[in-house]
């Protein structure tokens, strides 16, 4: 345990030591903040709605390119080798990089409740959604983390793992939105499978263990096959 | 300490290293030398648990590296060729990660980055970062981390490749130091390198090993055919060559280009017996022959290496 936390200290305090961090928090900020105030006064409704609902979008592509470099990085310089070496067992590296990316994921979050508090000044905001929004939030980061260091482990080239991550992702996000195109023997499996579907029921206010069970069996599943991709390298 | 038995690594169906056994006693250096591509490193990388073998057994301190991986883990220090190090982080910082991830407590990691900082001679670069810094100097910073956690077995893999001169004796001389009580395995294809800091080598090629021993034994090639230069003075060669040849273990005597000056020069081959320079200068001075020179030729590593690796 101890050594799965230095890795993790390590690759978090990596994110900060460059400008990577600040800029994806940046755009990330500008992105969610703009789509959201635009049409906040139009809508004239205290809630975070419009937020949550973008937010899968979002993070499809900002987790991916915050997760990118975890694996891909380290394959490319060769400094793998010096880190599977040191006495830390390959399940070590894989959850302490995944818990980095997930905590950058949920450190994202944080300046965002901004917006909640100055809503909660202007009108009569209900905190049950938003706290389950938040709740849901974080779970996806964590997810899309865990696909976004998968997609990492199978390939040298950042661009590559980036891109990898953010097929997954989206497809995750958006499967219950084409559902329609599918038989109807097949959509209910679908919508199951899809992420935006499970992320929309926990951002009602409703915290089902199915839905935690999802991402938790979704972190689990990509967690296992990186764990499967970096042992079969060796 | 180390004992490996039938190793053997596949790159699909490329055969890396075939079936090779090893055994290697405490406070041995060891260098692996062979041409490039011949299985050092993948071998190297068996031996620290970064790659699986495809088939044999590496036993560490009678601990298997399969079972026992972590532990095993914890005897090794371990620098990959050309140390890929991280590159946005400062060196005290890097050397703070490793001993916290080798699980060293507070004051004993103060302590131990400390002794490697003189040991390595990191003291004016330690607020650095780490990709700033020349080869040489990253290669101590690679040494810092192989020997952070004390091991008993050091593996280095080419140390000394890339850095001027200078450079190669300061990481020779921190090498030796730590070798004085340590295992050290380190592979190499420069062969003056092997020479000066391995108490023994091992010659490998094409996945296979070639020739094992101490470097004395291998330079003097024992069993094998030994070459010894003659000068005379009044001497005739048909004579001298059949006096030379009656001796027991001398198997054919050849004339060199022969000046001028009246001098006899000859190149004795012989295998056998070990006291044969004896024999010949008793032989050479029961004769009015004068003699100028008298040398064994002494069979250079570099001629061992090409003579075992050559293509055929």
């Amino acid at each position: 345990m101890t050594r799965t936390l230095q890795i993790f200290k390590k690759e978090l305090r990596d994110y900060f030591v460059s400008p990577i961090a600040y800029i994806v928090i940046c755009i990330f900020l500008l992105i969610t903040g703009w789509f959201f105030f635009s049409t906040f006064f139009i809508f004239n409704q205290a809630n975070l709605r419009t937020f949550f609902t973008l937010l899968p979008l979002t993070f499809s592509f900002v987790i991916p390119a915050v997760t990118m470099r975890l694996f891909a990085e380290e394959l490319h310089s060769g400094s793998y080798e010096m880190l599977l070496t040191l006495p830390v067992r390959l399940s070590d590296i894989v959850l302490g990089k995944f818990l980095a990316g997930a905590a950058f994921a949920a450190i994202m979050l944080v300046p965002t409740l901004v917006y909640g508090f100055s809503i909660s000044f202007i009108g009569d905001l209900d905190w049950g959604p938003v706290a389950g929004g938040y709740i849901g939030a974080v779970l996806l980061g964590a997810s899309y983390s865990a696909v976004g260091v998968f997609a990492s482990t199978l390939t040298k080239n950042q661009i590559v793992a980036f891109i990898t991550g953010m097929v997954i992702c989206f497809a995750l996000t958006l499967l219950d939105k084409v559902v329609f195109f599918f038989p109807p023997q097949v959509v209910d499996v679908f919508t199951q499978i899809a992420a935006g579907y499970h992320f929309e029921n926990i951002s009602k206010g409703i915290l089902d263990t199915r839905d935690v069970l999802y991402f938790a069996s979704v972190i689990f599943a990509f967690l296992y096959g990186a764990h499967m991709v970096m042992q079969e390298k060796r | 300490m180390i004992h490996v038995e039938k190793l053997t690594k596949f790159y699909g169906s490329f055969c890396a290293v075939d079936q090779i056994d090893l055994d290697v006693s405490r406070g041995e250096i060891t260098g692996l030398l062979g041409p490039n591509g011949a299985g050092k490193t993948t071998t190297l990388r068996m031996l620290t648990g970064y790659l699986v073998p495809t088939s044999g057994s590496i036993l560490i301190k009678d601990l298997s590296i399969d079972d026992e991986s972590l532990a095993v883990k914890k005897l090794i220090g371990y620098l990959p060729e050309s140390a890929p190090l991280y590159h946005n982080i400062l060196v005290y910082d890097y050397l703070d990660y490793i001993a916290r991830v080798r699980d060293l407590d507070g004051r004993r990691r103060i302590e131990r980055i400390h002794e490697l900082v003189d040991l390595c001679g990191l003291s004016g670069i330690m607020h650095k970062n780490i990709g700033e810094l020349s080869k040489g100097l990253r290669q101590r910073v690679g040494l810092a981390h192989a020997m952070m956690g004390d091991p008993e077995i050091l593996v280095l893999d080419e140390p000394t490749s890339g850095l001027d001169p200078n450079q190669i004796v300061e990481i020779r001389d921190i090498i030796r130091a730590f070798g004085k009580e340590k295992t050290i395995i380190l592979s190499t294809h420069i062969l003056s390198e092997a020479e000066a800091t391995c108490d023994r080598i091992v010659i490998i090629d094409k996945g296979k090993i070639v020739a094992d021993g101490s470097t004395e034994s291998l330079k003097q090639g024992a069993g094998e055919e030994r070459t010894i230069h003659l000068t005379l003075l009044h001497a005739d060669f048909d004579t001298a060559s059949q006096t030379l040849s009656a001796l027991d273990g001398v198997s054919r005597v050849e004339r060199m280009d022969t000046p001028d000056s009246g001098e006899l020069r000859l190149k004795i081959f012989a295998g056998g017996p070990d006291r044969l320079r004896e024999r010949i200068y008793a032989c050479v001075k029961q004769t009015d022959w004068v003699m100028v020179e008298f040398t064994q030729e002494a069979k250079s590593l570099e001629k061992i290496f090409r003579d075992l690796t050559r293509e055929v």
